[in-house]
């Protein structure tokens, strides 16, 4: 069987004006990098990556952008709602010193590798990128890992100024990193691919999900990689061959999207 | 030796296994996968002249003993899916096309289009369960039926095969309209409608409430279909419905088939189950003592 199983919410946190995390009972073992798809009944289904991840319980961190997200962020504890998975690969984590790069909400996803990554006293280096101050969250949470946090703001408001992927340039000429791992804006993926041609490199992507069963062919990048089965994390030497990553997404109905 | 090439009229195919139509088939990159897997022919994406985003999800879900969906026919219409086709111009495999509309003209033109690309035979998608006024809304109309199926068989050159509905009284009734149409070939099943229900929040789970179920479960709903047909058609017959091994394959060619496709198999035994069936397909026939899938074709049939 492969259906959304009604779940209550055990608890919500709001992260910043727009960001919220959800915490349901979920006691299945979950990798870091891998996701649900979560039903609002009568709304949608949409994927949300795994943001915490204990024994018994999981947590998906999401921002309110549109219809579902927007319904989902309205609902607190008590509420239900319709949750399967987890799908997808998860990362590969390995290496002495690690670096990972969010972006925006990217850094939800990320959270949970970071946190396994300390568990096994990996030295961790997290560049966490936003557009503003305001947009910032999990940045005292990721400090209490023990990881060495960097914020970037686009206008400066906090942080350094600049993009997430020019101070990661910075840390990758000081530092020896032995993998980078990121989530982001796919642009800025692309960016830190580039930078990563003899580092080991993993970035999560994310495209128009509807089987989430490596089925209905909604979410192929390059020859045919499901993202939902295949990925969504997908190494370097993969994304190489993806010639549509950092160009294209396609819409729900298979239209080409290009990037800006 | 055991040859699995196959004919369906005048198509010749190196491997009886078709990818049927919905399954990674929405872009040259997913199909060509599908080809590397390899399927002897592929089945597009149903396309129409429009784009379609199809249904919110959720659209599909596993039960116990199939798949259910509601896709809602999600295509980029034909004229982004034309970019998609060119990619596959060089292929080694027969592509076919599949396309769905609401008027014998919208076919027609579909058809030319996809015969300008360069596909191999167009499949009629006057099946799909759960599509307001497309699929089986046009395809258990006989009358309309036919009009559509000779509006096509009239534009192009390329053979035509008609998928046809498990969902109906009498099947026969449906491909004769489409053999009077002089279709080539008639494709079935499609998915048999169905539905499933949350018990907790008391609502169907598909977005659109009723969907099509496909898997094992249709299997013996898709070999009564060719057996039937097969007593009463003189088309050449293309069995669709839970093939997921080399000896599903078998029963169908048994019941009348001259080659399968398969779908929710993807799901079960992942991209490579072609490959797989084919071997199980192979090792079937020589423990059997048979070298040809032409000696199979309706061995079942009174
Ligand atoms: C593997 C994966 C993991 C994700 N993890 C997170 C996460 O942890 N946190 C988070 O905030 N967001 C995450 N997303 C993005 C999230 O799924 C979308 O923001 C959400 O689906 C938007 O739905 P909506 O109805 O609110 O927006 P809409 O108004 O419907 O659309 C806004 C945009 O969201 C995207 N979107 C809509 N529906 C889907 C869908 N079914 N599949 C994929 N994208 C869709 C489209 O690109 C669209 O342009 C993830 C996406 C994927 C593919
Ligand atoms: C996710 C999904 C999408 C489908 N989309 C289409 C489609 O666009 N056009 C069509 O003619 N059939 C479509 N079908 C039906 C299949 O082509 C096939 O007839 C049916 O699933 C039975 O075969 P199976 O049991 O091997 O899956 C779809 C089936 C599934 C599971
Ligand atoms: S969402 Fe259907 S194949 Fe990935």
């Amino acid at each position: 069987m492969n259906i959304p199983i009604i779940t209550p919410i055990q608890s919500t946190t709001l992260e910043t004006k727009d960001v919220k995390t959800i915490t349901f009972a979920h006691p299945a073992p979950v990798i870091p990098g891998q996701f649900y798809m979560i039903w609002i009944p009568g709304v949608d289904e949409i994927p949300m990556s795994v943001s915490r991840i204990t024994l018994k319980t999981k947590a998906i961190t999401f921002r309110d952008v549109g219809d579902a997200t927007h319904q989902l962020f309205q609902l607190n504890a008590g509420s239900h709602i319709g949750i399967r998975g987890p799908y997808g690969n998860g990362f590969t984590i390995a290496g002495k010193h690690l670096l990972f790069v969010g972006g925006g909400t990217g850094i939800a996803m990320l959270a949970p590798a970071i946190e396994h990554a300390r568990k096994q006293k990996v030295k961790t280096t997290v560049i966490i990128g936003v557009k503003t101050h305001q947009e910032l969250f999990f940045e005292q949470h990721m400090k209490r890992t023990g990881a060495t946090v960097y914020v970037t703001t686009d206008d400066g408001s906090y942080g350094e100024k600049g993009f997430a992927s020019d101070l990661a340039a910075t840390v990758l000429k000081k530092e020896h990193i032995d993998a980078v791992y990121t989530c982001g804006p796919e642009l800025m993926m692309k960016t830190l691919h580039k930078l990563c041609k003899h580092i080991r490199f993993q970035a999560s992507l994310e495209r128009y999900m509807k089987c989430a069963m490596g089925l209905c062919g909604q979410c192929c990048v390059g020859d045919g990689l499901r993202v939902c089965v295949d990925g969504p994390i997908f190494d370097g030497t993969t994304l190489q061959k993806i010639t549509d990553f950092g160009k294209y997404h396609r819409d729900a109905a298979g239209r080409k999207i290009m990037y800006k | 030796m055991v040859d699995i090439s196959t004919t369906i009229g005048s198509l010749r195919i190196k491997n009886p296994t078709m990818l049927a139509s919905g399954i990674m088939d929405e872009d040259a990159g997913s199909m060509h996968r599908m080809i590397r897997s390899g399927a002897g022919a592929i089945v597009t994406k149903s396309i129409g002249l429009h784009a379609r985003e199809g249904y919110p999800n959720p659209t599909v879900l596993e039960l116990e003993y199939g798949l259910l969906n509601a896709m809602g026919l999600p295509n980029p219409g034909i004229d982004a899916y034309e970019d998609e086709l060119q990619l596959l111009k060089k292929s080694r495999v027969p592509i076919i096309g599949s396309i769905y509309g609401a008027t014998p003209d919208e076919f027609a033109r579909l058809a030319d289009t996809m015969q300008h690309c360069g596909a191999a035979a167009v499949e009629l998608n006057v099946s799909c369960p759960h599509a307001k006024h497309y699929g089986m809304e046009v395809g258990c109309d006989t009358q309309l039926l036919y009009k559509i199926v000779t509006a096509v068989t009239e534009q192009v050159t390329i053979p035509v095969f008609v998928k046809i509905s498990p969902n109906v009284t009498n099947i026969v009734e449906i491909a004769s309209a489409a053999e009077q149409g002089n279709a080539d070939a008639i494709v079935a099943i499609n998915t048999v409608k169905a539905m499933k229900i949350d018990l907790e929040t008391r609502q169907p789970i598909l977005a659109n409430k009723t969907g099509g179920y496909s898997g094992r479960a249709i299997k013996p709903i898709g070999v009564r279909c060719i057996y039937d047909l097969a007593q009463h058609i003189k088309l050449p017959l293309i069995g669709v419905g839970g093939i997921t091994t080399g000896q599903d394959a078998v029963e169908y060619f048994m019941a009348g088939a001259s080659a399968v496709q398969l779908g929710s198999a993807v799901y079960y035994r992942g991209p490579d189950v072609f490959r797989a069936v084919c071997t199980e397909l192979k090792d079937w026939m020589s423990a059997h003592g048979y070298t040809n899938v032409s000696q199979l074709v309706g061995a079942a049939l009174p």
